[in-house]
């Protein structure tokens, strides 16, 4: 089993230079305004930006090949499963019904339907660039880091810092005892029956629980012996102090967020944006 | 509850989280329903929220979730991480009738009982209330296709946590001795 975490690699450009915390600032401040309309020119602008910016920070296609594949495959069945179950809602949404043409029965394709779909396609595709930047250009030991710096308790953050640190051993720990059972003789293809690919999981599952409860005890000894959890605050080794840049994207950020609920209460009137009246 | 949340907690959350993650991006068990996968990972985050709380639950479902959300979608679906923690949650608060007991080596009827109750709580309310309902809030989807989904989700999910879990405490109780578990010989 090959098991690729963050392809995190350390580059020297605008956005790999800024704070972990301002970087999370502006992904929260983003995806939350993206989350909060469905109007489709403030989602086409969020995304024009958001891909200037990895643009900026140099990240290539081929980082990123298969996750537009799953994306892709996710947005299509999300798609036609939406079209499928809710043929009229785009009429419902917009009060208007303009048809194009019609397949058979209820499932008319109408010029409200598309746009409702359209815009929802664009609106889960535009929050994918934010989280590649954020994921790609943060040094995942910064990630805790930044976490606490928007006030997440430091011992959430540590816990979260471990799983980053310990994710490769326990994948290292799946694959051997993995090995180690096939060599035993268990089935490991997917040619196996149901109620025995349940019981194969749970031949390997046990043994790295175990494994893992063990090195649970191991590693909270080491830590309290070392007197952690003492003080009520901590530092961070991997924390970069504040500066103009970080402050003026949060604020450029934090702007996009405001502009997009402006728009939403007060031209808008609701979520949606609606060209048809 | 920052008191109880001990140092060998932590430690638990982070690596229960791990493993966690682990299952859920990269061991898929395609389940008899066509398309879709048995997500063993639930097994496990209701395992550590009976022995160790609510808060640890949660964050195993939620972080592990989001970590994996990160890594395929590059953006987490947020209704859905949450509803991942919830899940582990709601078992996480019968942690105090069941931990002392699998401590000490016990893992009776009467607690796999209870465990199985509470996860069948936990994961009716994540998918059939709170992920739902955060799928119309925050991304306004259509009602009939988010209870669809939530009702599927919640059958595969509440067979995995309560076979799952029960394998693992079972297979844990077993490793540990409890007082008094030692007799003279004659």
């Amino acid at each position: 089993m090959k098991v690729k975490l963050f392809s995190y690699s350390q580059l020297d450009t605008f956005v790999h230079r800024l704070s972990g915390v301002s970087k999370l600032f502006c992904f929260l401040f983003l995806t939350t305004a993206i989350m909060l309309t469905y109007d489709i020119r403030i989602i086409v602008c969020i995304m024009i930006l958001s891909l200037i910016m990895m643009k900026i920070s140099k990240i290539q296609f081929k980082q990123i090949k298969t996750m537009l594949i799953y994306v892709g495959l996710f947005l299509l069945f999300n798609f036609i499963l939406t079209y499928v179950v809710e043929p009229e809602y785009g009429v419902k949404i917009y009060g208007t019904k303009h048809v194009l043409f019609s397949i058979v029965g209820r499932y008319t394709v109408t010029q409200e339907q598309l746009f409702y779909q359209m815009t929802k396609f664009m609106k889960y595709l535009s929050v994918i660039p934010l989280g590649i930047i954020f994921v790609l250009t943060t040094n995942p030991s910064e990630f805790a880091s930044s976490l606490n710096g928007v006030g997440v308790s430091y011992k959430i953050c540590t816990a979260l810092s471990l799983t980053l640190r310990y994710f490769p051993d326990v994948a290292r720990d799946y694959t051997t005892i993995s090995l180690a059972q096939q060599a035993r003789g268990i089935e490991m293809s997917a040619k196996a029956k149901f109620t025995d690919r349940i019981k194969r999981v749970a031949a390997i599952l046990i043994p790295l629980i175990m494994t893992t409860m063990d090195r649970v005890e191991l590693i909270s000894n080491a830590m309290d012996l070392r007197g952690y959890g003492k003080n009520k605050k901590r530092t961070w080794y991997s924390q970069k102090p504040l500066k103009t840049a970080d402050y003026i994207s949060m604020a450029v950020s934090l702007l996009v967020l405001i502009g997009s609920l402006y728009v939403r209460f007060y031209i808008n009137h609701s979520m949606f944006y609606n060209p048809f009246i | 509850m920052n008191s109880k949340f001990s140092t060998k907690t932590i430690v638990a959350t982070g690596l229960g989280a791990a493993v966690f993650f682990l299952f859920f991006n990269f061991v898929k068990i395609p389940s008899p329903v066509p398309e879709t996968n048995l997500q063993i990972a639930y097994g496990i985050s209701c395992f550590f929220a009976a022995i160790f709380g609510p808060l640890a639950g949660f964050l195993i479902g939620f972080v592990g979730h989001a970590l994996s959300d990160f890594i395929s979608y590059g953006s987490p679906w947020w209704s859905w991480v949450v509803a991942s923690g919830i899940s582990a949650l709601v078992v996480g608060f019968v942690s105090g009738k069941i931990a002392p007991a699998v401590e000490e080596g016990r893992f009776t009827f009467n607690e796999m009982k209870i465990f199985a109750i509470a996860a069948v709580i936990g994961n009716a309310l994540a998918w059939l209330l709170v992920a739902p309902v955060l799928d119309i809030v925050i991304y306004a989807e259509p009602v009939s296709t988010v209870f669809l989904q939530g009702i599927t989700a919640f059958i595969l999910d509440a067979i995995v946590s309560c076979v799952i879990g029960i394998i693992l405490l079972k297979a844990y109780a077993s490793t540990k001795t409890g007082q008094g578990s030692l007799s003279r010989d004659n």
